[in-house]
């Protein structure tokens, strides 16, 4: 295989083509409409399911039939989209059913802009619509890493009949770089449908796909089978990438493209020789706490890099627990952090640390 | 043989496409019939094995549980919408969603109005009782005007809340469309008709004609505060009135399907 130039929005889209997706169902959002674009040309062309939906209200519903008859199905929208699915996506988890989302994520709150943002993490990773429930939540950053989670993401949420999404924002929707795409997987047989899908009851009992439980008692018994699930995959599947945290005194906490550029910047205050090292959580849920526990008892100070206010800092304090301090660079609105700023803040970390640190040496 | 000298012989069983259960619906309503008709012709028309139904949100939310075939629950008003998914990934296959005016007319009129404007090969059957009766008979789209709900207490006045929609006629006018027809379920002769619209429109969508939708005027002696005959009774005088019945869009090569037709 060799790399090619690709748009991450038509890699991800041409990801999922791989992976034996059979249908699309979307309405048009910008940092992300290429992929649907692409997929109005693919899915057709090799005999699968292509449809616009008139909102996202509806192509989250249609997802969630297809699902519903055992079909591998996605969608893919942007921060105000992805709110309008909320509803759909809170019955999928309450169904039981596998489905793949990518939310290339834009400025917010309300119509925002169309300019990168991170402002949609704790709506994603901390569940999103009513109910007890989390879907796996994976964040690449770079195209590269689109093309390889959204292709596994299909793996994922059929093996936990659950919801997968890749979390992206549209910096990594709509550059360019040179990216491998993995190989053209056979769709499923007809036949070989999952046994509880809706395909018709010929020669067995009827299946339903539902939520519903009126009963609180059964009510609870499904949400502790939703949880033990939950557990399971908290067990399995946490992920992360780590530069220089071996002997690392600093730690920067990022995701997505905060963590590519938090890279930069960690590469060059080493090279000026400050010990600090990187962790970017690649699954935002399941949350690496106890990584981010371990480096809390190695290292002396944290920080959290986001496009956003401070949202998955909220996590890193949880695991922290207040062993060491943390520093907080946040930009917000669309607003990308540089690499120079990142760099700034972690000369800041390191020098409040020092602060801190002398009058506790005085005393040893 | 019995006392008189004549042979007993079954006529009259519960279809196969139902469960041999009872339903939560209260006495008097015709949802119940409506029920029974899609069931029977499902049994009729040798479709059971094939189907796959949407249940709404609303009286009929459980109506998964009553029929012998698959079955999805929808979320309130995404019905059409699922089934567009559903239908999609199992084209042979006979898709129908069973919906409430609340379900259908309100929160997701832009759901059947798209679904109908695609031709989406689906059929939905359409409980028209003119009010919200799950949530204990507030006032809909459907509601007639001067019509008391317990969210109209005074009776639907159209200057601040509207005039009721007719959804018959609206999706009529959408070219997806391929048999429109609104029917009633408040006496014998039009039970039969109604169970007959079901025939053909289960036939149409097997022809992939496209959308089809079978409206009944449906009763709520609950919410309406009647006993179970003025209920059929106020169908007949004040609904139908308001709901002419009729075939409002039938596509030319719609027809009724042959055999075991013993509705006429
Ligand atoms: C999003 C959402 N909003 C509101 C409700 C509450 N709700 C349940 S049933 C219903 C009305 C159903 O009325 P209709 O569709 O006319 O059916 P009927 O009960 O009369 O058969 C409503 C508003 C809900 N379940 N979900
Ligand atoms: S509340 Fe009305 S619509 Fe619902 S089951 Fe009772 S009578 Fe039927």
């Amino acid at each position: 295989m060799t790399k090619e130039m690709l748009e991450g929005n038509v890699a991800f889209a041409e990801a999922a083509v791989r992976a034996g997706c059979e249908a699309y169902f979307g309405y048009p959002i910008t940092p992300q409409t290429e992929a649907l674009e692409h997929m109005s040309r693919r899915l057709p062309e090799l005999g699968r399911v292509f449809l616009q939906a008139e909102s996202e209200v509806a192509a989250i519903n249609m997802v969630y039939g297809a699902a519903s008859a055992g079909a591998r199905v996605m969608t893919s929208s942007s921060s105000p989209g992805v709110s309008l699915m909320m509803e759909g996506l809170s019955y999928i988890a309450g169904s039981e059913v596998p489905v793949v989302l990518v939310d290339v994520m834009r400025g917010g709150p309300g119509l925002g802009n169309i300019a990168p943002s991170q402002g949609d993490y704790n709506q994603i990773v901390k569940g999103g619509g009513h109910g007890d429930y989390r879907p796996i939540v994976l964040a690449p950053a770079t195209v590269q890493e689109l093309i390889d989670l959204t292709y596994e993401a299909f793996d994922l949420a059929e093996k936990y009949r659950c919801i997968t999404i890749v979390l992206a924002d549209g910096n990594l929707g709509q550059m360019m770089e040179p990216a491998e795409l993995p190989p053209m997987r056979p769709v499923r047989r007809v036949e070989d449908r999952p046994a509880w899908a809706l395909t018709g009851a010929k020669g067995r009992a009827p299946n339903a796909i539902s939520s519903i439980y009126i009963d609180p008692a059964e009510e609870e018994v499904f949400n502790r089978k939703l949880q033990a699930k939950q557990a399971e995959i908290e067990a399995r599947e946490v992920r992360t990438r780590e530069l220089c945290l071996d002997d690392a005194e600093l730690a920067v906490v990022a995701f997505g493209t905060a963590g590519r550029i938090a890279q930069s910047a960690v590469k060059t205050a080493r090279e000026a020789g400050v010990r600090v090292g990187l962790l970017r959580p690649i699954s935002l849920y399941p949350y690496p706490y106890q990584r981010i526990r371990e480096l809390a008892s190695q290292v002396k100070g944290m920080l959290v890099v986001e496009m956003n206010s401070g949202q998955m800092l909220d996590d890193v304090r949880l695991a922290v627990e207040g062993r060491v301090p943390i520093r907080f660079y946040g930009r917000m609105g669309g607003m990308v952090p540089m690499p120079d700023e990142v760099h700034d803040e972690i000369l800041a970390l390191q020098a409040s640390l020092s602060q801190l640190a002398s009058p506790r040496e005085v005393a040893q | 043989m019995t006392e008189t000298g004549m042979v007993e012989s079954l006529i009259y069983t519960k279809p196969g496409s139902l469960m041999p259960i009872g339903t939560h619906y209260c006495p008097g309503c015709t949802h119940g019939i409506a029920h029974r008709l899609i069931a029977e012709v499902l049994d009729e028309m040798g479709l059971r094995e094939i189907t796959i139904g949407v249940a709404p949100v609303g009286c009929a939310v459980f109506a998964y549980n009553y029929f012998n075939t698959d079955f999805a629950e929808a979320a309130h008003g995404r019905a059409p919408a699922m089934a567009t998914g559903i239908k999609r990934l199992n084209p042979g296959k006979l898709v129908f969603t069973y919906q409430g005016d609340g379900d259908l007319a309100a929160i997701g009129a832009a759901e059947i109005l798209h679904v109908a404007a695609r031709g989406e090969n689906i059929t939905v059957v359409f409980i028209n009782n003119a009010v919200f009766g799950m949530t204990g008979g507030q006032m809909a789209p459907t509601t007639l005007p001067g019509q008391r709900t317990t969210s109209s207490p005074t009776g639907r006045d159209v200057e601040t809340q509207g005039f009721p929609m007719k959804m018959c006629e609206v999706l009529s006018q959408l070219d997806g469309s391929a048999y429109i027809v609104r029917r009633s379920l408040h006496d014998v002769a039009n039970i039969r008709r109604s169970k007959k619209a079901l025939r053909t429109a289960f036939a149409a969508q097997q022809q992939g004609l496209g959308f089809t939708m079978v409206e009944l005027l449906s009763t709520c002696p609950t919410n309406w505060g009647m006993k179970a005959d003025e209920a059929l009774h106020w169908v007949e005088t004040h609904m139908i009135p308001a709901y002419p019945l009729g075939d409002y869009r039938v596509h030319p090569a719609v027809h009724e399907p042959r055999g075991g037709d013993r509705s006429k």
